[in-house]
């Protein structure tokens, strides 16, 4: 008997079932670390320790988690509507060479009020621009959205290869990027914030956009449950022929959406470059787009998730590098299988347990709630 | 109401019934009686808090046909599931023939002698009838041995029971009942001597039907046993020598047909008195059209005509039913006035807009002009199922002002209207955040009609209003669709219960194959005229 449409209540669905995934993870990671020689329990302090326990690594973490946020709330908006963005990689890229341009131009003229708007309004378009392709191809000629996202992946990385090498370059310089923008155009780092405050931290990459993030988190959280625009955006991804009835045009709704996805994808170039970076450089994604389909399937496609989600991305980003360096027999590339391992159990696995676990509650489920059947 | 019964009823459920009870240690086993073909007993299942199947005692009659009624999630279809091996009966036991069975998969039911022929077919549709009784039952690795024997056995199969079916053809081609007959066939080639038969009639035309009822007394009388499951009560009693009534899990009554009535078993089905519904026709209403459709011509993406040239009118305070058997157009034409498709030529006028290929009106159009539309597949169309009955309240009208705020929805209103329209039309339980799954079929379309319904509507185009509906339901439906027209609102209806048809309509226009075939008053419709339009015969047979 299929249990998939058996509701379970929320907190063993959004919390039991992901913390189960991620335990089974580590445990099978603990066999690895065990295998190799080291203990299992120690690389898990270390992590930890690494992720946690000094402001630096906090730093650290939370600069990874804003990326990981921006691209698991690309993915997740337009899962809602059943569409899979595999293309958050590339939409990132481009919207690395959008704040590019226009920093280019205008940062010698316009002072940092204006500049920094600018910054994210040109992230946001190109990362949108980028998207909005595959959209019109997939809703207007039937090309499917997750092979031509794929595709515009490679194009993005080919062209952003080009421009840098050719075009882009700064003069006189043997490596690809740009030349390094004026201050105006820098976001404040969050170490200089709080600064202001008073508060004395360690200087880490994390900058404003990691606010920037969570009010993202906020407005897609409002716009996909409170709007009627969301409302529409949902009909259209659950039924596409209840969306005609309801007279959506599902055709629009992909337009909008893979914009919007696009648009959120594109935000990471916010972090990276005007907040880290402060020129294009090659390669400045460095995964996060793809690591973003994880962290919004991992987050059940919520923002809340996606938060918590990205946290945990952030913790292996940061704690393994820390362990590897503390660990010498555990390498680069193991921590990069301990994070495949935590991909594929919340992940591709994610429902593997729910089966089990729905049998456990009905069996253990204080009040039988009315249901139909037919 | 169904539903707090079926919450009373597991509270008292899980495990705190008696010790099982001494039959079930198979020692102990009475033995079973050789003159039936099946016994049931005790047999129980339950999905998660839902009672399917309830300590159902069954005999069914060796050589006799048994009916099976009741209500939908009565628990008919779980009880043949778990009889054909697709479920488990949580305990009790099955005997075949006088002696216990363990049924674990079709292939032990097929094996066992029992033989199933579902309601949507089981057929490859580019097969071949000949190839497609022998799937699944090849006798070798090469086809053409297995073909060769199946062939003279199905000849002598189809010779017996004269059930001819084109053995070459492929089953797509073949109408409907033909295909029921390849179905037929190839549980017989199986050596089937239980047929169970699910709600066989729903996509026949009455002609078919009779043809079939004619081919399972010839099966009965050659001693193959048939449990027949269906909701249409006079088939019961035109074809059955007994009857068992299932209502929320249990059997409620078994009977010899002869013995009973319709009346009776529709009470046993519902639980309560019904009433008969009578309803005043409208004959020759003197007002304006609410719809008028001129030589309207639809094309579907394969290039097939679904409509072909359809002129006809619907007056304001006027039901127009539209009879066929299911994929003669009916589907499309609602579609087409209700905007969601667009015709190829000819043109119609809907409460006083005109629309055709060139200036179509949207559906989102048609809402703003009057025109509500009760969708046949309410599943697929007319509510999300995965949305609160509250979000699904709002299908269609989410941009209307009383529900926003600004660019927000405004929930609390939302979910105000619903609960006012969950009141309106008794749509149980009268919960705006519970799932729209969750609810059963009938209350399910009690709120779309009810949606639907509460904008006032002066042309209401309805397909399909009681498919799946239980028979409570139905009486408040049909109730609610005459109060509209007395409202003075042209309504179209599509449905392909002749029933149905016949109690609602003020005129019936009968389609076949796209096309318009007859039309008759409602007061003066009588059956088997309306089946032999339907099946494009009544030139034939005059």
């Amino acid at each position: 008997m299929s249990t998939s449409n058996i509701e379970l209540p929320a907190w063993i669905e959004i919390l039991l079932i992901p913390i189960l995934n991620i335990l089974m993870a580590l445990f099978f990671a603990g066999l690895i670390i065990f295998a190799i020689g080291e203990n299992p329990i120690d690389a898990v302090r270390i992590m930890l320790n690494g992720a946690f326990g000094y402001d630096e690594g906090v730093g650290y973490t939370l600069y990874y988690t804003t990326n990981f946020i921006f691209t698991g709330l690309a993915v997740a908006i337009a899962f809602h509507a059943r569409l899979f963005n595999i293309g958050g990689e590339g939409q990132a890229y481009i919207a690395g060479l959008g704040v590019g341009l226009a920093f280019l131009a205008l940062d010698g003229v316009l002072p940092a009020f204006l500049l920094i708007p600018i910054g994210i309004l040109a992230a946001a378009l190109f990362g949108a621009l980028w998207a909005l392709i595959p959209a019109w191809l997939q809703a207007y000629r039937g090309s499917h959205i997750v092979i031509t996202t794929i595709m515009f992946n490679f194009i993005a990385s080919s062209l952003m290869v080009y421009l840098l090498v050719n075009v882009l370059i700064k003069p006189g310089s043997m490596s690809p990027e740009t030349r390094e923008f004026t201050e105006q155009s820098w976001l404040p780092f969050m170490h200089e914030v709080l600064g202001i405050f008073g508060i004395e931290v360690t200087r880490t990459p994390l900058n404003v956009s990691f606010i920037l993030a969570l009010v993202c988190c906020l407005l897609v959280w409002i716009y996909i449950w409170k709007t009627r625009w969301g409302y529409a955006l949902r009909t259209a991804g659950q039924s596409e022929a209840a969306a005609i009835y309801a007279g959506i045009k599902p055709k629009r709704i992909i337009i909008i959406t893979m914009s919007i996805s696009g648009a959120l994808a594109g935000l990471v170039a916010v972090n990276e470059i005007m907040g880290v970076h402060h020129r294009v450089i090659l390669n400045f994604t460095a995964g996060y787009g793809f690591t973003g389909i994880a962290v919004a399937l991992m987050g059940r496609n919520h923002p809340v998730g996606i938060i918590m989600a990205s946290l945990l991305f952030g913790v292996l980003y940061q704690g393994g590098a820390e362990l590897a360096f503390e660990m010498p027999k555990i390498t680069r590339e193991m921590v990069v299988a301990i994070q495949g391992l935590i991909i594929l159990f919340s992940g591709a696995l994610a429902l593997m347990l729910r089966p089990v676990i729905v049998k456990i509650w009905l069996a253990i489920k204080p009040v039988p709630s009315a249901m139909q059947h037919g | 109401m169904q539903h707090q019964q079926a919450k009373g009823e597991g509270k008292g459920l899980p495990l705190s019934s008696t010790p099982p009870p001494d039959y079930l240690a198979s020692d102990t086993n009475p033995p079973g009686d050789q003159s039936l073909a099946i016994e049931l007993r005790k047999i129980s299942k339950r999905f998660g808090s839902v009672q399917a199947n309830k300590d159902i005692d069954l005999k069914v009659e060796r050589g006799t046909i048994h009916g099976i009624v009741g209500e939908n999630g009565a628990g008919k279809s779980t009880l043949m599931s778990i009889l054909y091996g697709f479920y488990q009966a949580d305990k009790g036991e099955i005997l075949i023939n006088g002696k216990p069975a363990k049924i674990k998969s079709s292939r032990d039911a097929i094996s066992a002698g029992i033989g199933m022929v579902h309601q949507h077919f089981m057929l490859v549709d580019t097969f071949s009838v000949l190839e497609n009784v022998i799937l699944g039952a090849e006798q070798s690795a090469m086809l053409k041995a297995s073909e060769e024997n199946a062939r003279e056995a199905l000849q002598q199969l189809s010779d017996e029971y004269q059930m001819s079916v084109p053995l070459d053809a492929p089953v797509g081609d073949l109408p409907v009942g033909q295909q029921q007959r390849t179905e037929i066939l190839k549980a017989l080639y199986r050596n089937a001597e239980i047929l169970i038969l699910d709600e066989p009639t729903g996509v026949l035309t009455p002609q078919e039907a009779d043809q079939l009822f004619r081919v399972l007394q010839a099966l009965k009388d050659r001693g193959v046993t048939i449990i027949l499951i269906t909701h249409k009560l006079r088939e019961i009693m035109d074809v059955t020598d007994n009857v068992s009534v299932l209502r929320l899990g249990e059997i409620v009554a078994t009977q010899r047909t002869a013995d009973t009535s319709t009346t009776e078993l529709a009470e046993l089905m519902v639980g309560r008195k019904l009433q008969t519904q009578q309803f005043k026709k409208v004959d020759n209403p003197g007002g304006e059209n609410g719809i008028a459709v001129h030589n309207l011509t639809v094309t579907d993406d394969r290039g097939l005509t679904r409509v072909d040239n359809v002129s006809f009118e619907v007056k304001r305070g006027e039901i127009v039913g539209i009879a066929g058997v299911a994929g003669n157009g009916q589907s499309t034409l609602l579609e087409v006035l209700a905007g969601i498709q667009s015709p190829d030529t000819g043109s119609f006028t809907i409460n006083n807009h005109q629309a055709n290929a060139n200036s179509p009106i949207t559906p989102k159009e048609m809402r703003e002009i009057g025109v509500q539309h009760v969708p046949e597949d309410r599943l697929r169309l007319g509510l999300v199922k995965s949305f609160t009955a509250a979000e699904s309240s709002v299908l269609g009208y989410q941009n209307r002002k009383r529900f926003n705020w600004r660019m927000f929805l405004n929930i609390r209103s939302i979910r105000a209207a619903c609960k006012k329209l969950m009141q309106a039309f008794d749509v149980r339980p009268p919960d705006p955040k519970l799932r729209s799954s969750s609810f059963s079929g009938g209350n399910q379309q009690k709120l779309i009609l009810a949606r639907e319904l509460d904008k006032s509507p002066s042309v209401l185009l309805v397909g399909q209003p009681t498919r799946g509906v239980d028979i409570g339901a139905i009486e408040l439906i049909h109730q609610k669709i005459i109060e509209i027209r007395d409202a003075n609102c042209a309504v179209l209806l599509v449905s392909v219960e002749l029933d149905e048809i016949m109690t609602l309509s003020d005129r019936i226009l009968v389609m076949f194959e796209g096309r318009i075939v007859g039309t008759m008053k409602g007061g003066e419709a009588d059956k088997t005229t309306l089946g032999l339009m339907m099946a494009n015969a009544l030139d034939d047979a005059a």
